[in-house]
């Protein structure tokens, strides 16, 4: 019976939706403090860490530090965008989508205005990020920082995407934890944020071939660092198609979900 | 206004409401009055289009539930048992979201939205966040919400469930304020039956899916016939000669008191006294619990089980 109501996206209440996602974001200072936190973590502990052991072939001259960087960017915005996900479940506990869910606006925009919430998330994440990578001595060029961006964009609108779906399909945060914890892991691991992914078994090459981060990771690297083993069009292409697999699929999980 | 032919949903083994027929007139306050589990809520989720009705359809507005969703959204305002504002947002921005949501007109939207907040006396409190709002001013900014959009139809489902007896009393303001002020059709939900009795001009009774009892508060009260006397005994009643008096139309007993419904009870008494000695008389006129309890002892009659009065006893006190 929702399908009526359920084919426009409209734009003013996307953004209306974005806006409060958005308002949100900046109000809870916690959340953006903690997801910040851990990266860094990766970044200056096990960069420097590793960095003072491992030689890696493809790193050429920049460093374990360096090379991760592009990485650990890419991971902040693989655990921001999935487990915004974790908000569907929050506004359904509130009964904030209920009350979007009886106004006049279809589920695709519901879903739109909320990926673009989480997206705007990651992308400020992966800005801090970036500012941090100016200080350890990573080499910008401003095409650098704007195809840096379009990457952020197209990766967690991918990951976002998919993280409201499972959203959608739970009922409790511990539940959704528990399946998100079984996608986040191995999308930051087989994604070559942590190790050049040339000399790696068959059977892992598959694994890391379908993983959407793997070309947000290796553009990433492209464009910060100029080094890559594909080239940055094939990676934005490939995440073009993930953006709009992942997004046709967390529309219609928004179409099934029951309102009460 | 309304129109509900046949409303069913069932869920798979419980029959939640159960082929309810109703006409709700344009401007009238229609209470859905019943115990918690009774349907109430999942009548109103139904006529939101919220829910889908597993038979039956119903008529919003003019517009049918099923087939256009979208156009009965626009056209109803809804106030959830619980609150369902943002409570990062302030009031303000809570209700900027929903103008937008339901597509209120740009050069409108402020005006709209200093109009409503007035209304029901948030004004002064719109710029902070919501979640340092106390219990009545969320639900006073929940009626807000859903009156910005000028809908000709607003429900309300159990508005001052949850609410102290000053905020309710208020609350109660605000409604009969809107019903004044806005002409609108107003469907509320409760379990307090003197709500129910102070705001709705028709009431419907609800228990376990069905629609009971149907009509204004004070027949419904008429309906229990007389005034009720409650009387303890002294020793063991003489029913017979109780029964023989012709203005006591019915008498139960209740753990060791006589319960009575009497026509004009202040003049009869004397006379009830002289058949029976009494440790203690109380008399008083029906009201809607009194209606409850009639349907609810024909229920078991009719069902050959409890469960309304159980339950209804848990919250009616």
């Amino acid at each position: 019976m929702l399908s009526m109501a359920n084919s426009v996206i409209t734009f003013e209440k996307v953004y209306a939706l974005w806006l409060r996602e958005f308002k949100v974001f900046l109000r809870e200072r916690s959340r953006l403090v903690a997801s910040t936190f851990t990266p860094l973590l990766w970044l200056f502990v096990i960069g420097i860490g590793f960095g003072s052991v491992a030689t890696l072939p493809s790193e050429g001259s920049v460093g374990y530090q360096k090379f991760i960087f592009p990485g650990i960017v890419c991971m902040s915005v693989i655990f921001t965008s999935v487990f915004f996900g974790s908000y569907v479940i929050w506004d359904r506990k509130f009964d904030f989508l209920k009350s979007v869910m009886v106004a006049p606006v279809s589920r695709g925009t519901i879903f739109v205005g909320k990926a673009l919430g989480g997206m705007t998330s990651s992308l400020i994440q992966a800005a801090i990020l970036l500012f941090v990578g100016a200080l350890i001595g990573i080499p910008y060029s401003a095409l650098g920082i704007a195809e840096a961006i379009v990457i952020v964009l197209l990766l967690s609108f991918t990951l976002t995407s998919l993280g409201l779906a499972i959203g959608s399909y739970m009922q409790s945060l511990e539940g959704f934890q528990m399946i998100v914890s079984f996608v986040v892991f191995p999308l930051f691991f087989l994604s070559g944020a942590l190790f050049p992914l040339e000399r790696l078994p068959t059977w892992l090459s598959v694994l890391t071939s379908i993983d959407p981060a793997t070309y947000g990771v290796n553009a990433m690297r492209a464009a910060v660092l100029g080094i890559g083993n594909t080239s940055f069009v094939f990676d934005i292409i490939l995440l073009l198609v993930f953006t709009i697999s992942l997004g046709a699929i967390g529309i219609y999980s928004f179409k099934r979900m029951k309102a009460v | 206004m309304i129109k509900i032919r046949n409303l069913t949903k069932r869920y798979e083994k419980l029959v939640a409401v159960d082929n309810i027929n109703l006409d709700i007139e344009r401007n009238e306050v229609f209470g859905l009055l019943g115990p918690n589990g009774a349907g109430k809520t999942t009548v109103i989720h139904m006529l939101a289009t919220l829910l889908k009705p597993t038979s039956g359809d119903a008529i919003v507005n003019g517009y049918d539930i099923i087939t256009e969703p979208g156009k009965v959204r626009s056209s109803i305002g809804i106030v959830f048992q619980t609150p369902s504002s943002d409570d990062m947002l302030t009031g303000y921005e809570n209700l900027k979201v929903h103008a937008f949501l339901y597509g209120v007109p740009s050069h409108e939207r402020e005006k709209r939205i200093q109009s409503v907040l007035e209304l029901v006396g948030l004004a002064e409190r719109q710029r902070d966040q919501v979640k340092k709002y106390s219990g009545g001013m969320r639900r006073r900014l929940e009626i807000a919400r859903g009156l910005l959009h000028r809908p000709t139809v607003m429900f309300l489902d159990e508005p001052t469930l949850g609410l102290d007896p000053s905020s309710r009393e208020m609350m109660w303001e605000y409604i009969k304020k809107l019903v004044k002020e806005e002409e609108m059709t107003i469907i509320l939900t409760t379990h307090y039956m003197e709500e129910a009795d102070h705001l709705c001009r028709r009431i419907g009774i609800i228990d376990q899916g069905k629609i009971i009892a149907l009509d204004t508060p004070s027949n419904l009260k008429k309906s229990v016939g007389g005034d009720i006397v409650k009387l303890r005994p002294k020793s063991y009643p003489d029913l017979e000669s109780l029964r023989k008096l012709i203005y006591i139309r019915k008498i139960e007993l209740s753990e060791g008191d006589v319960i009575m419904y009497v026509d004009n009870a202040r003049e009869n008494i004397p006379d009830i006294l002289r058949h029976i000695e009494a440790e203690y008389v109380e008399f008083r006129s029906p009201d809607l619990n009194d209606v409850f309890l009639k349907l609810a002892s024909k229920n078991i009659k009719e069902r050959g089980e409890g469960g309304f009065m159980e339950r209804y006893a848990q919250y009616g006190k």
